[in-house]
């Protein structure tokens, strides 16, 4: 039967990681804006390449 | 610098026409050397790709006088109550950026850091049009960062609120982790229930039941003491205060079940009703989670503070200074430009002042004002630069003024009895009664016996359904009269809704469209050559009620003028085809006021070769539907509270009929008063308003619903903010909160068969944990499921979205 205890106690462990996950997520003001996370990941820093090219084009 | 001509030439930053004198760069061209400086920013910086994302991104861009502008941030004062967090070197700061519109916005403000070396980091929070910066104040000040913002088009709004109380508004994020926590631990101690439901356990080994019990009681630790502390604060406050709320009797709940679960687990007599106890936490916080659904992008706690601006613009002999508002005094020389708010009750000493007092009226035309005369705080210059002696401080002034009455205060949130908090009560009683007498009757029995249950009642019968049944039904109620564009502040908001008895409107911009107005001419039959000459002349100002006569003759023939003046707040001056026209006030066009009737701001006179042909009136136009809605309204007391004069009466007494009261001429003091002389009488006061003169009103009623052109602009306030598109839908959207409420009242009959069903077995001490985590979860499902979908269901059938 100890190993019963012994699953238990790794179960928990996972749970817990995942809590403190969820609490850091919070904690770091992730569900404070769920707008412009969106917007942002679409905003590209190698743009500057892509117009260089564009005009060399025109 | 070479010569284009001027039609062709668009500027490279704003896409507005190049004047003839174009000042170019390189390839490209610039209309003023504003924009020319801004893209050689850019560009410096390697930022140039700004312009690949829209063309000219710069339009709209106002011209700012940036000089003198931002200086009393240099006061360590204003500073630091701007300034969210400092260590002395680095300090974080947020400012609402009002021109914050596309995505290429947050990529350049983003990108902040690639303009000064001082600034570390800055992150936008678009919907809310707000930027964080984090800078190094050795190398650049508040006002430094102020400036760069306003120098790359992005000017920060700071308000009078701010720079007084400060914006560390700090985001609770306590029911996230709460809910979170309770979350955690419901699953974990369903899990370890387990084997106690199956029976698996018992004749097993008697050390691991131990084992899973003292796991489950440490996971039920945090559940009590944390995650549910909001109910025991809820309920020791309302009872500090002697009364009895919904929070009461789930408290009891929870104590009960915490309790006799501890006793049980300690002394080995059995598992408790841990399970139980988490999943009703966790269902409660996610009610709660529900409920407060919040529109971020609005604001409904703004008083004049919010829109007021932080500083004036003082002129002094050595020259011109910015200086708080709270430091103007009586009889400061203020300097008002184009389009700024004027901050005080002030006497006109230079300058054509042509104020707009639609924030404070409702009222769009802008209002001549003569030197010499007063105006007031709140209206809007519109045209060339004022110079203005103050006489009464910011806090003094007409408008103002309204905040510092004592009758300006919401009715005590505690005070009011909801439904819920009604229903909690008598359920305490009842249940006390019930534990007390199944208590006494197991008294026979022995004392431990008897307290078991007493406890049993008590755990059963906690009224988590009824809890539940009230956020779920009022959150979704919430949520679809979102998506109808009407906002409300809050849930609650939806119960006082369905108990309006009287509703009182307001008429300037609420009854009325705000910049539609109907325009009939007065006088003379016009011949068609001075229409074309009306025309002409007109075609030349952007003036909107120029703009507005010219869509009355859209077939009239057009000619080109050959001497144009435009006199702002006056009037217009041309020659077309030989013939001298003026358009504009009594005093411009005729010269005296002597014998007209009284000329107000919207009626425009005519005069061709100095003949006065007669005027243009503008009348306000009543918004869709009105009509319908007055008839929907029957079962309503209405009243009509009106700033003007009585010129409409005859409109209204047939859109709402001869019981309605209509009230003219009402200052903000009328209409907070008319309020407060109604509630003295008992009803129940729905008030509908827009400017800040409604304010009072708004803030004494019930329920105060503002009426928003667009919602995230301005509004007072208020309980609730309707777009203006969806004003006659008003009568659905009170027919419907009755109907939630009808929701809750089916919830509650429902939640006591499920209770009378446990007490049944409480009383008789059969109460498992295994029929405790049956039966208490069941009736929290069906009470959830029952009241978002009937909701739904009856918004679709009422026709809302």
């Amino acid at each position: 039967m100890w190993v019963l205890v012994i699953l238990m106690f790794f179960s928990l462990l996972v749970a817990l990681i995942f809590l403190g996950a969820f609490i850091w997520a919070v904690k770091s003001g992730q569900y404070d804006d769920k707008y412009t996370p969106s917007v942002r990941i679409l905003l590209d820093d190698e743009l500057k390449i892509n117009t260089d090219q564009k005009r060399k084009e025109k | 610098m070479e010569k284009i001509s001027a039609s062709e030439v668009k500027c490279y930053h704003c896409g507005s026409d190049c004047p003839e004198e174009a000042i170019a760069l390189g390839e490209k061209n610039f209309c003023c050397l504003g924009c020319r400086t801004v893209y050689e920013i850019l560009e410096k910086n390697n930022l140039g790709h700004y312009y690949a994302f829209t063309a000219a991104p710069g339009a709209q861009q106002k011209k700012s006088h940036l000089k003198k502008k931002f200086e009393y941030l240099d006061d360590s004062g204003t500073a630091g109550r701007l300034i969210d967090l400092t260590d002395g070197t680095v300090s974080t700061v947020t400012f609402y950026i009002p021109f914050m519109h596309c995505s290429s916005c947050i990529w350049l403000l983003e990108n902040l850091y690639k303009f000064n070396a001082g600034v570390q980091y800055s992150r936008v929070n678009f919907l809310q049009k707000k930027i964080t910066i984090r800078y190094t104040e050795t190398i650049i000040s508040l006002r430094g960062v102020a400036e760069l913002l306003a120098t790359i088009g992005y000017e920060p709004e700071i308000s009078l609120q701010a720079t007084e109380e400060g914006n560390k508004k700090t985001q609770d994020r306590s029911i996230y982790y709460k809910t979170g926590i309770a979350g955690f631990c419901f699953g974990n101690i369903m899990l370890l229930s387990f084997p106690e439901y199956l029976s698996i356990v018992n004749n097993v080994d008697l050390f691991l039941k131990g084992f899973f019990s003292y796991i489950i009681l440490t996971l039920s630790l945090p559940v009590f003491f944390y995650c549910s502390s909001g109910y025991f604060t809820s309920a020791f406050r309302a009872l500090k205060k002697k009364m009895i709320n919904i929070d009461f009797p789930i408290s009891l709940g929870i104590i009960a079940l915490f309790g006799r679960s501890v006793f049980e687990i300690l002394a080995h007599s059995g598992v408790g009703y841990m399970d139980s106890l988490s999943g009703l936490v966790f269902f409660l916080l996610l009610g709660r989670l529900f409920q407060e659904k919040t529109y971020n992008v609005l604001s409904f706690d703004r008083n004049y503070k919010s829109y007021f601006p932080a500083y004036a613009v003082i002129k002094k002999e050595e020259g011109e200074a910015s200086v708080p508002l709270s430091a103007l005094k009586e009889g400061d020389r203020i300097l008002i430009r184009n389009n700024e708010l004027i901050p005080a009750d002030s006497v006109l000493i230079r300058g054509r002042a042509n104020i707009d007092y639609s924030f404070v009226s409702g009222e769009s035309v802008p209002v001549e004002i003569a030197e010499g005369e007063i105006i007031h705080a709140g209206g809007r210059q519109k045209g060339t630069a004022l110079e203005l002696e103050v006489i009464k401080k910011t806090s003094q002034s007409y408008i103002t003024q309204l905040w510092n009455s004592s009758d300006f205060v919401k009715p005590d949130e505690n005070k009011i009895i909801t439904f819920s908090n009604l229903a909690g009560k008598y359920f305490t009683a009842v249940i006390l009664l019930i534990a007390s007498g199944a208590g006494l009757y197991w008294l026979q029995a022995g004392i431990a016996e008897a307290l078991k249950v007493f406890t049993s009642v008590l755990i059963i019968a906690c009224p988590c359904a009824l809890a539940l049944s009230v956020p779920f039904t009022l959150g979704s109620t919430l949520r679809i009269f979102g998506r109808n564009k009407f906002y409300l502040k809050n849930a609650s908001v939806v119960e006082k809704l369905s108990g309006i008895d009287h509703v009182v409107f307001d008429k300037t911009g609420t009854l009325t469209k705000l910049n539609e107005r109907n325009i009939r001419f007065y006088g003379a039959d016009l011949s068609e050559e001075e229409k074309e000459v009306i025309k002409s002349v007109l075609y030349n100002s952007i003036h909107p009620l120029s703009r507005s006569i010219l869509k009355l003759m859209p077939e009239v023939r057009l000619w080109g003028i050959e001497e144009f003046m435009e006199y702002p707040g006056r009037g217009l001056e041309g020659i077309v085809q030989g013939q001298k026209a003026r358009l504009g006030s009594v005093s411009f066009v005729i010269g005296t006021e002597a014998g007209i009737p009284s000329g107000s701001s919207s009626t425009v006179y005519v005069s061709i070769n100095d003949e006065i042909k007669g005027f243009f009136r503008a009348t306000n136009i009543y918004r869709d539907g009105i009509k319908e809605l007055a008839s929907y309204l029957q079962t309503y007391e209405i009243s009509v509270l009106s700033g003007d004069f009585d010129g409409e009466k005859e409109t209204l007494r047939d859109l709402f009929g001869s019981k309605a009261k209509i009230h003219f001429r009402q200052s903000p003091f009328d209409k907070l008063s008319h309020i407060k002389k109604l509630q003295m009488k008992n009803c129940s006061t729905l008030m509908i308003g827009d400017g800040l003169n409604d304010a009072g009103a708004l803030m004494k009623s019930d329920v105060g619903i503002s009426i928003s052109e667009e919602a995230v602009n301005f509004s007072p306030a208020c309980d609730a903010i309707l777009e203006a598109g969806e004003f006659s839908r008003l009568a659905d959207f009170l027919k419907f909160s009755r109907t939630s409420m009808k929701i809750i009242y089916m919830n509650l009959v429902i939640s006591l068969l499920y209770n009378i069903a446990g007490i049944s077995f409480a009383i008789n001490n059969n109460l498992t944990p295994v029929i405790s985590a049956i039966l208490m979860p069941l009736s929290s499902i069906t009470v959830v499921a029952l009241a978002t979908l009937s909701t739904n269901l009856m918004a679709k059938i009422k026709g809302l979205r």
